[in-house]
């Protein structure tokens, strides 16, 4: 007690977790204009979400949400969902490797150059990858379309008419010409991080070119390719753009199907767990992608 | 809670810093363990020790760079313990220096006048003249990039003290310059001290570094300060093992104190050496190589205590020359300066080491 | 960098004439858009000779020059809103410590991962229960429209604000605060003249990254959207399904030109981050 009284101003463990916590008030008074934002117009209308799709399309096109059930869930197994389903990983699948396949050898070429023209080669892949997303598949949509410059081209090389406009080759020709960016950015900030003397490395202890790269660069890009495929497979599988401007009626794919159910056959409670499950897809890649040590998006 | 003996800071007004029991601890972890300094007006004083000993620590506290857990914290008699950065009449030197990128030269240095809200016209005279003082008048308008790390270091210096503070902190301010560099600052921050009469408190792991620098020292270890002097008793009477070892080279002959003259080393011998120990402590006899004097075998020089071994190497330093003599029980290190007088030994030569006993120290944990 | 281990002969003109064909494949068809726009042909894919025609109709078409204008309001509201969020919530994240701020962490990447239909349903369903409970709690009834769409917008623009805020604040020294404090600024004086200019190109990236999002948005627009408020994008979009004309391929020129100003201005800012990313070592 006396030490109180002859020095009575002196820091006390109380001061210190009061100085502590008047910070972290600070910091939480920063967050809660966002936290309540975004609890109010994204966890709320997720929340929502999930309770649709447990809710039942009534007579009207309207949805009761009294009488939870899980019709809409059991409705994905139907064969014209299951098939739209498939079709979908299958087309994301097949844009996810042509992607992976030009992308790799792309952003290893990059990667390799002087400072400056790695600089400016990746200018040019960054302004495709943040102009206009509807236009650039509109652009196809240009290119590939009756006595277009893509049937003409053919014309003239004697291979006859094209019909690619409204088939499912034209829907990944817009995914891929859509999502390459995605996945040549990825793997080029991981190949560049690698000290390519180690190229060098395994060359003196023996290996072939091929064998170095099996060996070599390419376990030490693999964050690289898991988090470009994420990028590339996921929208891919949600894709809603490219299906409609470059699709046909036969390649409806999960995005369009979803969006369908909204605005025209106004089956809201299928739509919104055919939502969820997308979302749930997404969500696992994520957990993949950081659990693999991918830190960025 | 015991009470503190108040003598050891009340009669300290006049200190310039009076830190009184500070703790600091981060979560579990005690960075700084109940450590009292008195640190007078006027005197470059250097808190020296290996990373993570809390000099930093302590230095950031006397900032107001973080609150110490428990303590009193005084500057110039003042309680300034609680009290955020920018209201304590003291500035700091960061060890990368922490010039602002984005402002001229001149506008870094004005930082601190401007923030304090003097006039234009005195904040551009003062910031030129501060300038002039650490030589950089003609850089004024420059940015801290163009900058060689020398000329960043004498700006962070002249934004400091153009403030006035009653005390400088300066954080291993001279560790990202090269040899020369740093020796060419070493001058300069002392005579800038001296000149100014400003108290210097100086964060450091370089033990040659406060040697020649300051006043005096305080040696901090694992949270602790563990023995405060100038930097001849430092060196010359370490108060335990730690600081004779982290100061200088020397050699620890394990030992048993036996009475206050006689110190019973690990062999069995006993030498006579004065320590206020009380009898049984096991301690160490702290023998420094340059005093460790090399003579012919089974000799003992007048009054002097002496041990024999064998050379096992030699190593040739150019201004001197440096013997590990193996005895029985250790291995001794000595050192000769390198004068044409002093015979070379040659490894495998049977040897006796022998020293004066004011020149021995006895150290304890 | 000619390393004996770097690809020779075959490989590495293999390298060279695939990267070659990658940015034909990436410029070929915005080109040749831009080519047809100023074609006279009806056709939207072949020559007909040069005109202006199309970008006269542009202008003078109401349809267009509405949704252009809803279009840019909308960029402008919410680019600005999620940019002071964004900002707040990368300073809270970056130099703070509070309870809940994983979760908040977590939340916040949630809007940049999540597919596009599935946040188009999220603020549809959202906004008809609201709107239906606003009507049946206060007799108010609103639509959607503007205020739906900016909403959207924000909840989406945040996170990508933030994470470019945020990258740009981990880049930078704290100690610089610190020096600032020590220099008697107080908290909001260290915001004001050493934060605050420091992490600019990254707050002027964000916002550049918010614009271009907004302008580009077609699937959760046209979800949010009420009648005589469609934006842009989702008016170009709803054209396209009716069939293709040579006025849409004008549009999307002058759409292009716009995102690629923005593309030019956020790599012009990224430039003076690693500029001032120098200095700072």
């Amino acid at each position: 007690m006396t030490q109180v009284l002859s020095h009575p101003e002196e820091v006390t463990p109380e001061f210190e977790k009061d100085a502590a916590r008047a910070q972290s008030r600070r910091g939480f008074l920063m967050a809660l204009p966002t936290f309540v934002y975004l609890g109010l117009f994204f966890v709320l209308p997720f929340l929502i979400v999930i309770v649709y799709s447990f809710a039942t399309r009534n007579r009207f096109g309207g949805t009761d949400l009294s009488g939870w059930n899980f019709e809409a869930y059991r409705k994905l197994g139907d064969s014209v969902v299951r098939d739209i389903l498939f079709r979908s990983i299958w087309l994301a699948l097949i844009t996810t490797i042509i992607c992976l396949v030009l992308a790799y050898p792309f952003a290893y070429f990059i990667a390799t150059r002087r400072p400056a023209v790695r600089n400016l080669m990746l200018v040019f892949v960054m302004i495709p990858f943040w102009s206009n997303f509807l236009v650039r598949n509109y652009a196809w949509r240009v290119l590939l379309g009756n006595d277009g410059p893509v049937s003409q081209l053919s014309e003239v090389l004697g291979l006859g008419e094209t019909r690619v406009l409204f088939t499912p080759v034209a829907v990944v020709l817009g995914l891929v010409y859509g999502f390459l960016p995605f996945m040549i950015l990825p793997l080029y900030a991981a190949i560049e991080r690698i000290d390519l003397r180690l190229m060098e490395a395994s060359r003196d202890l023996y290996a072939s070119g091929w064998q170095s790269f099996r060996r070599v660069l390419l376990p030490l890009s693999m964050p690289g390719v898991i988090a470009g495929s994420i990028l590339v497979f996921v929208p891919s599988l949600g894709a809603y753009v490219t299906p409609e401007i470059l699709g046909g009626a036969k390649t409806t794919l999960l995005g369009s199907y979803i969006v369908t159910q909204f605005l025209t056959a106004r089956n809201w409670p299928v739509g919104a767990s055919l939502s969820f499950v997308l979302m749930a897809v997404m969500l696992a890649a994520t957990l993949v992608y950081f659990r693999k040590g991918g830190r960025t998006l | 809670m015991t009470v503190r003996p108040t003598a050891d800071f009340d009669t300290a007004i006049d200190a310039a810093v009076s830190i009184g029991r500070i703790t600091k601890k981060f979560g579990d972890v005690v960075a700084v363990d109940n450590i009292s300094l008195d640190i007078v007006d006027g005197e470059f004083f250097a808190l020296l020790g290996p990373s993570g000993c809390g000099k930093t620590t302590t230095l950031r506290m006397i900032a107001g760079l973080e609150f110490p857990t428990e303590g009193s914290l005084k500057i110039f008699g003042e309680e300034v313990g609680m009290l955020p950065p920018n209201k304590r009449p003291v500035n700091t030197v960061f060890q990368n220096y922490a010039l602002f990128p984005h402002m001229s030269v001149i506008q870094n240095v004005g930082f601190g006048l401007k923030m304090n809200g003097v006039a234009k016209s005195e904040v551009a005279d003062r910031a030129a003249e501060a300038l002039e003082m650490v030589r950089l008048g003609g850089l004024a308008n420059r940015r801290p990039s163009q900058l060689s790390g020398g000329q960043q270091q004498r700006v962070a210096l002249a934004r400091a003290l153009v403030n006035r503070p009653k005390v400088l902190l300066l954080d291993e301010p001279l560790g990202a310059l090269d040899l020369k560099l740093r020796q060419e600052m070493q001058e300069e921050l002392k005579g800038l001290q001296r000149e100014l009469g400003i108290t210097f408190v100086f964060v450091t792991h370089d033990q040659e570094e406060a040697l020649t620098m300051s006043d005096r020292i305080g040696i901090m270890h694992e949270g602790k300060l563990l023995q405060v002097g100038s930097p001849e008793q430092i060196y010359e009477k370490p108060s335990n093992r730690f600081v004779a070892d982290f100061i200088g080279n020397t050699n620890l002959l394990e030992g048993t104190v036996q009475d206050a003259e006689t110190v019973c080393l690990a062999n069995g011998a006993r030498i006579s050496v004065a320590s206020d120990h009380p009898a049984g402590t096991a301690v160490a006899v702290s023998l420094r190589p340059e005093r460790a004097v090399i003579g012919k075998h089974e000799s003992s020089g007048n009054g002097q205590t002496s041990v024999n071994g064998v050379i096992r190497s030699v190593t040739y330093l150019g201004n001197a020359v440096v013997y590990q003599v193996e005895l029985d029980w250790m291995t001794l290190e000595a050192r000769e300066e390198n004068r044409t007088s002093v015979t070379r030994r040659e490894p495998g030569q049977r040897v006796s080491i022998s020293w004066n006993p004011q020149d021995v120290a006895v150290v304890a944990e | 960098m000619s390393s004996p281990v770097l690809p020779r002969g075959s490989a590495k003109l293999g390298l060279t004439v695939n990267a070659w064909l990658i940015y034909l494949f990436f410029y070929a068809p915005i080109l040749l858009l831009v080519v047809f726009s100023f074609s006279a042909d009806k056709n939207v894919g072949r020559w007909g000779g040069f005109t202006f025609d199309w970008y006269r109709e542009f202008g003078q078409n109401d349809g267009v020059q509405s949704a252009l204008g809803v279009s840019i309001r909308v960029a402008l509201v919410s680019t600005l809103v999620a940019v002071v969020l964004g900002t707040m919530a990368a300073l809270s994240l970056e130099r703070f410590t509070f309870r809940g701020k994983k979760v908040f962490d977590a939340l916040l990447y949630l809007p940049i991962i999540i597919p596009d239909v599935t946040m188009a349903v999220m603020m549809l369903l959202f906004f008809a229960q609201f709107f239906d409970l606003l009507d049946a709690w206060f007799g108010l009834s609103l639509s959607k429209g503007f205020g739906s769409i900016v909403i959207s917008h924000i909840a989406f623009s945040i996170s990508f604000v933030s994470v470019v805020v945020r990258a740009r604040l981990a880049g930078m020294d704290d100690t610089l605060e610190e020096a600032s404090m020590d220099l008697y600024a107080s908290r909001w004086q260290a915001f004001r003249y050493v934060t605050l200019p420091l992490i600019f190109p990254g707050v002027a990236g964000g916002a550049l990254l918010a614009l271009t999002l907004s302008l580009d948005d077609v699937v959760i627009t046209q979800f949010v959207a009420g009648p005589g408020s469609t934006t842009l994008p989702v008016f170009v979009f709803s054209l396209i399904r009716r069939g293709v004309t040579p006025l849409i391929n004008a549009v999307s020129v002058i759409m292009l030109a716009i995102s690629i100003v923005l593309v030019a201005l956020s790599l012009f800012a990224d430039r003076s981050k690693r500029a001032s990313a120098k200095v700072s070592n």
